[in-house]
C-alpha cells in the first residue's frame, strides 16, 4: 500500500541524481536521456526527501488518499 | 498545495539556469516555503538580489523583485525599505557578492539594523565566473585563483554580521532544509536586520576542482560536516575538528531603534 503519489516534471529535471540516490525506496530510475522517471510509484511512502531536495523544483509528492487533487504533502515544522 | 509552490514561481522563467545539482534551487524552495508559511501578502513582499548565480534567484520568484548591481543589493534594499517601511524586504546574495564586493554594505546594513532579511547563498566559490576563490572559500580548498589551495581563512559570516550589529543570525545547509526554512521565516519575522547563511553546494565550479564529487556527495558532506549549535557546543574538543556549527547562533536581540 503506497502512501503517496509522486510526479516528476520532465521539462525541469536536469538529471542531477539526487532523488535517484537518496530515495530510500528506489522509486526512481533514469531514462535514456539521464532524466528521472518514476518507475515504481507504488513504493513511494511520501517521505518528501526528493520533493524537498530537488534543486530543479521538478518533483511533487501528493497525498495518496485524495490523489493529486488532495494536494501536496507538507513537511512537518521543525 | 502544489499550486502554492507554483504560484511563487515565474513559469515562463522555468526551468532555471542553475547547473544540474546546484543547491541554489533548494534554497529557493526553502524561501518559498517560509514565505508561504508566514502568509504574507504577496504585494507587500519585495525580493532584492545582487549579481551572480544566487542573484538570479529573484528572477524566478513571482513577486516584486529587483535585480540590482554587484554587491549593492543591500543598498538598494535599504532604499526600498526606507521608501515604504510597510514592505517585507528579502535580500538574496551570493558569498562573494555579500562579503567581498558588497562587504562594506553588509557590515553597515547590519550596523544600521534596518528591518531587512539577508540570505547569503554560500557556495564557497565564485561560480558564474569560473571558480575563483571568495572570502568564504574554506581554507586549503582549491580554486581557479588558488590552484595550490587557498591559504587564507574564510569569514565566519554569522559572527561577522553579529559583530557588526545584526539582531538575528543563523546558518543552515541545503541538506538541512527544514532548519533553513525555519531560520528564513524567523529572520523575516525579526524586526531588525537578519542574516541567514545558506550553505549550498556548487558541483560545477567548487566540487569539480576539489574532487568532492556529485551533488549527492555535496549533500552528504553537509550532513556530516554541520552540527546544530547546541549539540556542537556540547561536543568534546577532539570531536569538534572538521565540524562546523549551524542553527541560530545567538538569541535574537531587538532592533537598535524602534521600527
Amino acid at each position: 500500500m503506497s502512501g503517496a503519489v509522486v510526479d516528476v516534471d520532465e521539462k525541469r529535471c536536469k538529471g542531477c541524481g539526487i532523488c535517484l540516490t537518496l530515495c530510500p525506496r528506489r522509486v526512481f530510475n533514469p531514462d535514456e536521456r539521464g532524466k528521472v522517471k518514476v518507475s515504481r510509484p507504488e513504493r513511494c511512502t511520501g517521505c518528501l526527501i526528493c520533493d524537498n531536495l530537488c534543486p530543479d523544483l521538478a518533483i511533487t509528492v501528493h497525498r495518496a488518499k485524495e490523489g493529486r487533487e488532495g494536494g501536496r504533502v507538507r513537511p512537518p515544522a521543525v | 498545495m502544489q499550486e502554492v509552490l507554483e504560484e511563487y514561481l515565474r513559469q515562463d522563467m522555468m526551468p532555471h539556469m542553475w547547473c544540474a545539482g546546484c543547491g541554489n534551487g533548494i534554497v529557493l524552495h526553502s524561501l518559498i516555503r517560509a514565505l508561504h508559511d508566514l502568509a504574507l501578502e504577496k504585494e507587500k513582499v519585495v525580493v532584492v538580489a545582487g549579481i551572480g548565480c544566487a542573484g538570479r534567484a529573484a528572477g524566478y520568484l513571482n513577486l516584486d523583485t529587483l535585480h540590482s548591481t554587484h554587491g549593492r543589493a543591500l543598498a538598494f534594499a535599504t532604499g526600498v525599505k526606507l521608501a515604504n517601511p510597510d514592505l517585507t524586504v528579502v535580500v538574496l546574495m551570493g558569498d562573494g557578492d555579500a562579503t567581498a564586493i558588497g562587504g562594506n554594505h553588509l557590515i553597515h546594513a547590519a550596523r544600521r539594523d534596518i528591518d531587512l532579511t539577508a540570505i547569503v547563498f554560500n557556495n564557497s566559490i565564485y561560480g558564474m565566473t569560473g571558480g575563483q576563490q571568495s572570502p568564504l572559500t574554506p581554507q586549503k580548498s582549491i580554486a581557479t585563483t588558488a590552484p595550490g589551495g587557498t591559504t587564507q581563512r574564510p569569514f565566519d559570516l554569522p559572527q561577522l554580521a553579529r559583530g557588526a550589529g545584526a539582531g538575528f543570525v543563523g546558518r543552515s545547509t541545503t541538506f538541512h532544509h527544514q532548519l533553513m526554512t525555519r531560520l528564513i521565516g524567523d529572520g523575516i519575522t525579526h524586526p531588525g536586520f537578519a542574516l541567514v547563511e545558506a550553505i549550498t553546494y556548487c558541483p560545477t565550479a567548487f566540487g569539480r576542482q576539489n574532487k568532492m564529487g556529485s551533488p549527492v556527495e555535496g549533500l552528504r558532506w553537509q550532513r556530516d560536516h554541520f552540527v546544530e549549535i547546541n549539540k556542537f557546543l556540547s561536543l568534546p574538543e577532539e570531536d569538534k575538528k572538521g565540524k562546523e556549527p549551524m542553527g541560530q547562533f545567538h538569541p535574537a536581540k531587538g532592533p537598535a531603534w524602534p521600527h
